[in-house]
């Protein structure tokens, strides 16, 4: 698959496919030795991948009761074995997202149909509540990570129908309706989202005004296709980064290691 | 104390604490025989009407051959709490329920619930509250605890509490708002473990889920377990027991009775069983169909794993405790 395929430029640029950049990019953003509260699906790859990479001591928390797994296979459910295999411990829900609730855990990720400007997730409903569209699965775990974890980071696809003015339902918190919000409305103070990361670009939120502020755009991503991609009135910071892609080592490890099995990549 | 929001959803079945401490002091302590079938134990305890839950859920270690006896015994008007994947679609698919507590009612990595829209749809469901996972149990806690309500911070500012029977209140000692969930007392749950004895003292390998909380939160509580184990075996190693045996009505045994589910350390979960109720759910025609073949047409649960195939069973089996 390989001949013909590279870039040749001073780099060499392996081609990969949506669902691995937003892995590597969401994987470059977790330290190690942290806390991380991690779902399945992409979260739970870049984890994988970060602990293989630069974070061999990040600590996975998954909301049924697994603290520290050594994520050698991918779980496909939040309870299975793979979320505490040859973890530091395996408890329940309520100590895990008390751990969150007390301030243990740092990092949080989080997925929703629909995201708006302050960072509020959507996944409950799309439409009216009662009479929906889309009745979607609902918060499960998403609104105690985005209520108690000290920064969330959201991944999605990146278009107009899932990055709105106005989310339909407040599933999970964000910002709320700006400044000061999350506070009066007593969650935890210092909390709430910090970056999205999308197909297109990686946002932050501004610390005045706590909206939405593209902080890099991903490889070949212009900053014109992320404001059309994007129904709210995104803030641009000063300087604009370009992601690096993925690296060799980065696809290397996410295909042979990661997701051998390709269940998700 | 100075109510600041109150949710609009419903609140299905207002916790009695009083009420709740009667029931216990009741409840046998005697060291008596628990043991019975799927049939029995859901035809004694499970009735038209009943508030269930199931733990933990869908694809993990879930009470499944519970739930295919309740769909076998067509229990109709339950009302669900818990978290659910596949036992809550297949309960919603098969016209059981008509109130649930949705927290996550989805099929994981393939998707919504579309038995759940079907439900909401026809207008089979009557009332519904959302709430966050930990919120569910968390009420359970409260109820285990033996009080009316829990404080927490999950869900404030959020739809997710608007939409729920939540209260928002200022803490009377800082003033600051926080959010107060109402105990829930469940009729009957259903737990499915690695092991138990006769009585019902049943232990739990790996994570727990929210097993302590909700088996101390049920008025009536029926196990089911991969193996039933000598009563020394529970002496021995006390401090494994998750639910002791005063809180549990029906002992069943159960192997593969989380299949098509997985149970940790003993089996994986069954993909192309799972995959198959995926596909079936998508239509109520379907769903019947499936009904029919892995449920009404097999008259137990022994029956539905020849049905399976012991063959087949056995692959899914770890060889050990190497995982």
């Amino acid at each position: 698959m390989q001949d013909g395929r590279f870039k040749v430029e001073n780099r060499v640029d392996i081609p990969y496919n949506p669902t691995e950049l937003l892995i590597c990019t969401a994987a470059r953003l977790m330290p190690d030795s942290t806390t991380a509260f991690i779902g399945t699906g992409i979260p739970l790859l870049a984890a994988a991948l970060a602990q293989r990479m630069h974070a061999p001591h990040l600590v996975p928390i998954f909301e049924f009761g697994g603290t520290g797994a050594i994520l050698e296979r991918i779980p496909i459910a939040v309870g299975e074995e793979n979320t505490f295999h040859r973890a530091v411990a395996a408890s329940g829900i309520c100590d895990i997202v008390e751990t969150a609730q007390r301030g243990f855990v740092e990092f949080g990720f989080l997925g929703g149909a629909q995201i708006d400007q302050y960072g509020n997730l959507n996944s409950t409903v799309i439409g009216d509540y009662y009479h929906p569209k889309v009745r979607l699965p609902g918060s499960g775990g998403a609104n105690d990570v985005g209520s108690h974890c000290w920064r969330t980071i959201a991944i999605m696809r990146h278009d107009k129908k899932r990055f709105v003015e106005k989310v339909d339902f407040i599933t999970t918190p964000g910002y709320l309706d700006g400044p000061g919000a999350r506070e009066r409305a007593g969650l935890p103070p210092g909390t709430g989202p910090y970056r999205v990361v999308t197909n297109l670009g990686v946002m932050g939120f501004d610390a005045e005004s706590k909206r939405m502020m593209l902080l890099a755009t991903q490889p070949g991503i212009t900053v014109k296709m992320v404001l059309e991609n994007t129904a709210f009135e995104m803030l641009l910071a000063t300087k604009i980064e370009e992601n690096p892609p993925p690296t060799e080592e980065e696809l290397r490890i996410l295909r042979e290691e990661v997701d051998k099995d390709r269940l998700y990549i | 104390m100075n109510v600041i929001q109150s949710g609009i959803g419903a609140l299905i079945q207002p916790p009695d604490i009083d009420a709740f401490r009667e029931w216990n002091r009741n409840k046998t302590k005697a060291l008596v025989d628990k043991r019975m079938s799927e049939a029995e134990a859901v035809s004694r305890f499970v009735h038209d009407g009943d508030y269930i839950g199931t733990e933990l859920y869908g694809t993990v270690r879930c009470p499944m051959s519970l739930v295919r006896e309740i769909i076998r015994q067509k229990k109709r008007n339950l009302r669900l709490a818990g978290q659910g994947v596949m036992e809550l679609d297949m309960l919603l698919a098969a016209h059981t329920v008509s109130a649930v507590d949705i927290t996550y009612i989805g099929l994981e990595v393939y998707g919504i619930s579309n038995s759940l829209r079907r439900e909401i749809e026809s207008g089979a469901i009557t009332s519904f509250a959302d709430w966050s996972n930990a919120s569910i149990a968390w009420r359970f806690k409260a109820a285990a605890m033996g009080v009316p309500f829990i404080p927490v911070r999950s869900s404030l500012g959020s739809d997710t509490l608007k939409y729920s029977a939540a209260k928002v209140v200022e803490d009377p000692f800082t003033g600051k708002p926080i959010a107060l969930l109402p105990a829930l007392i469940l009729d009957v749950g259903l737990i499915h473990v690695h092991r138990a004895d006769k009585y019902g003292n049943a232990q739990i390998d790996g994570i727990s889920g929210f097993s302590a909380e909700m088996a101390r939160a049920s008025k009536r509580l029926i196990i089911s377990t991969e193996e039933i184990v000598d009563e020394e075996v529970i002496r021995s190693h006390p401090n494994r027991t998750i639910i002791p045996y005063y809180l549990v009505d029906a002992v069943v045994e159960a192997p593969y009775g989380s299949h098509p589910g997985e149970m940790c350390y003993v089996y994986r979960r069954d993909e192309e069983k799972i995959r198959e109720w995926v596909k079936a759910a998508e239509n109520e025609e379907s769903a019947q169909q499936y009904f029919q073949r892995y449920v009404f047409d097999v008259p137990h649960h022994q029956a539905y794993l020849d049905l399976i195939g012991r063959d087949r069973l056995e692959k899914l089996r770890y060889a050990g405790r190497e995982v």
